[in-house]
């Protein structure tokens, strides 16, 4: 059955609406560990070319813990309610627990079934994203530029 | 007037919906939507003439010569320029822009000469300029932008001096859409003995272009713009100009002689298209040529200020809204930019498209011009032959719906 026109703009207000969720909105604007670290061990940013979203991760580093994180820039809601959340869930955690982090996370955004976005806290929220395709690499704009910034700091390749 | 209605109707596409209502598009700064009439100069080409062009000696190589070259002849009617031998095919505005830089650039550029920009280029009016001046060692000069988005002309001779070998400028900005003095601009770089660069991909399409009045050297104009085909780009330059140029691309076609030890070149603009051209959208180009020269070029330029000056009227009453460029249209052509202050253009663009509202968001490939804005990308309206004012109150039931979504707490 093909959905009426007030069936179907329900429907665009509804996924408008999951896109779009009170957690995201609250954390673009109150965003989480905003801003920089003065003794950050390691430091790396993003960009999204097309869009030109801009997003720097800041951590540091004791022993094997990330002790602190922030992040700055500039973008879109999603871009930044992720770097928001991510910061959120990474502070304090073992470098271990932020790579199976990144991993569960990209597996969501991907629609992957391994992993239940029940389990991820506040970061389910993104899973709305999955219906607005070209918006997912805002989503983990924040996640590659942290991965890169972890894959620099086991080669020893960066600097403060 | 053009009688939009009717032109409408040789649009298929804009019958279409999007998320379960009409489609408004107001998206073709960034390619424009195709008339029937073109579509089919494809479809006629594949299905009845369909040849190598310049090379076979048989009846539908002759048809597939004989109208490649007819567009060529269109495009020299339409922008007036001197001569078919002005006018060569390329894949778009970039590769005609890369392919001045690659040959004439490379040639006539040297270590400490200048270049002339401004801030509001697109990227396929800077990166061409910025890799060869860093393989040269030259220098690039950029005009600056008035509080009113037009180009700072006050003090323009302190920009160029002996050592300007190039000004190359956009007609209008596909940002802002301001329009640019050509004229004036092509006049003050002749007159120091600077070659002078148009870039017409947002001119050419919307407003009548005189070449030989305007005074360039070089023009750049893309067909997928201006109705016709992705994948052909034009390229119009001075005679005399192309005559000197070293070729762009080497291979079949833009030889004359070929030995095992070297090779001439053939004639202009031959020697510039190099392989096997994009012989079907050249064709249908000449189609979406004849479509605008039909309609008349200043009946396009005025459809398209009136629909701007009422998109315009009707955003000044959306509370907080900023609009970037001149304020008047005689300035500017049919292109909108637009920002709430703390809605991200993403985020608008994501929800003007559920309610069927195509725009552009981003940084529109004018990074530094973003940067002089202070922003990191706008939200922009553009608009063709076939947009109407209810397009426009469309457009304006979107924002204001976007912009109750946004400052709803609890939806």
């Amino acid at each position: 059955m093909t959905p009426t026109r007030e069936e179907e703009y329900a429907r665009q207000e509804a996924e408008l609406n999951d896109l779009y969720r009170e957690v995201i909105l609250d954390h673009y604007r109150s965003p989480r560990h905003r801003g920089a670290l003065p003794s950050a061990t390691i430091s790396r940013e993003g960009l999204t070319p097309l869009c030109g979203d801009e997003i720097t991760v800041e951590l540091q580093i004791q022993g094997d813990t990330i002790s602190d994180v922030a992040f700055h820039g500039r973008g879109c809601s999603i871009s930044q309610s992720s770097a928001s959340m991510m910061t959120d869930a990474i502070a304090g955690k073992s470098l271990a627990e932020a790579r199976a982090l990144i991993r569960n996370f990209t597996a969501m955004m991907q629609g992957s079934d391994k992993v239940d976005p029940a389990s991820m806290g506040d970061l389910e929220a993104l899973t709305g994203v999955r219906k607005f395709p070209v918006r997912v690499k805002c989503a983990t704009l924040a996640w590659h530029t942290l991965e890169e910034a972890l894959q620099a700091l086991e080669e020893g390749k960066f600097q403060p | 007037m053009l009688d939009v209605e009717a032109i409408r109707k040789d649009f298929p596409i804009l019958s279409r919906t999007v998320y379960g209502r009409a489609l408004v598009y107001l998206d073709s700064a960034a390619t424009s939507q195709k008339p029937r009439q073109v579509i089919e100069a494809l479809v006629r080409f594949y299905e009845t003439y369909n040849a190598n062009i310049h090379r076979a000696i048989h009846r539908l190589g002759e048809e597939a010569t004989s109208a490649y070259e007819a567009a060529r002849a269109k495009a020299t009617a339409f922008i007036n320029a001197p001569s078919p031998d002005c006018i060569v095919f390329t894949r778009n505005t970039t590769e005609a822009i890369n392919l001045v830089a690659y040959t004439w650039g490379r040639a006539c550029i040297g270590a400490g000469d200048e270049i002339l920009l401004t801030e509001m280029e697109h990227h396929s009016n800077l990166i061409p300029w910025q890799r060869l001046a860093a393989e040269k060692g030259a220098t690039l000069r950029y005009i600056s932008l008035t509080d009113q988005h037009t180009l700072a002309l006050d003090g323009l001779e302190n920009l160029m001096n002996g050592r300007t070998k190039l000004a190359a400028i956009t007609h209008v900005s596909n940002a802002l859409g301001t329009i640019n003095p050509i004229e004036r601009l092509a006049l003050e770089a002749h007159r120091n003995g600077t070659i002078f660069l148009a870039d017409g991909a947002q001119g050419v399409p919307h407003m009548p272009v005189d070449v030989q009045a305007m005074g360039c050297d070089f023009l750049a104009f893309s067909s997928h713009k201006m109705l016709g085909p992705t994948g052909v780009g034009v390229l119009y330059a001075r005679r005399d100009l192309l005559e000197e140029m070293e070729p762009f691309l080497g291979g079949g076609e833009m030889i004359r002689r070929v030995t095992l030890e070297g090779a001439t070149w053939n004639d202009v603009p031959w020697k510039f298209e190099a392989g096997t051209p994009n012989i079907a959208d050249v064709i249908a180009f000449g189609t979406a040529l004849d479509y605008l020269t039909a309609l008349g070029m200043e009946n396009v330029r005025a459809h398209e200020v009136e629909i701007t000056d009422y998109c315009l009227r009707r955003l000044r009453e959306l509370e907080s809204l900023i609009i970037y460029g001149p304020p008047d249209t005689k300035d500017r052509a049919g292109v909108v930019s637009f920002n709430y202050p703390d809605l991200h253009p993403h985020d608008l663009s994501t929800v003007l498209d559920r309610h069927g509202v195509a725009i552009r968001a981003g940084h529109h490939c004018t990074q530094p011009l973003m940067r002089c804005l202070g922003v990191s990308g706008t939200a922009r309206a553009s608009f063709y032959i076939y947009n109407t004012p209810q397009e426009v109150d469309a457009l304006i039931e979107a924002l204001k719906a976007a912009r109750a979504f946004f400052s709803n707490d609890t939806h």
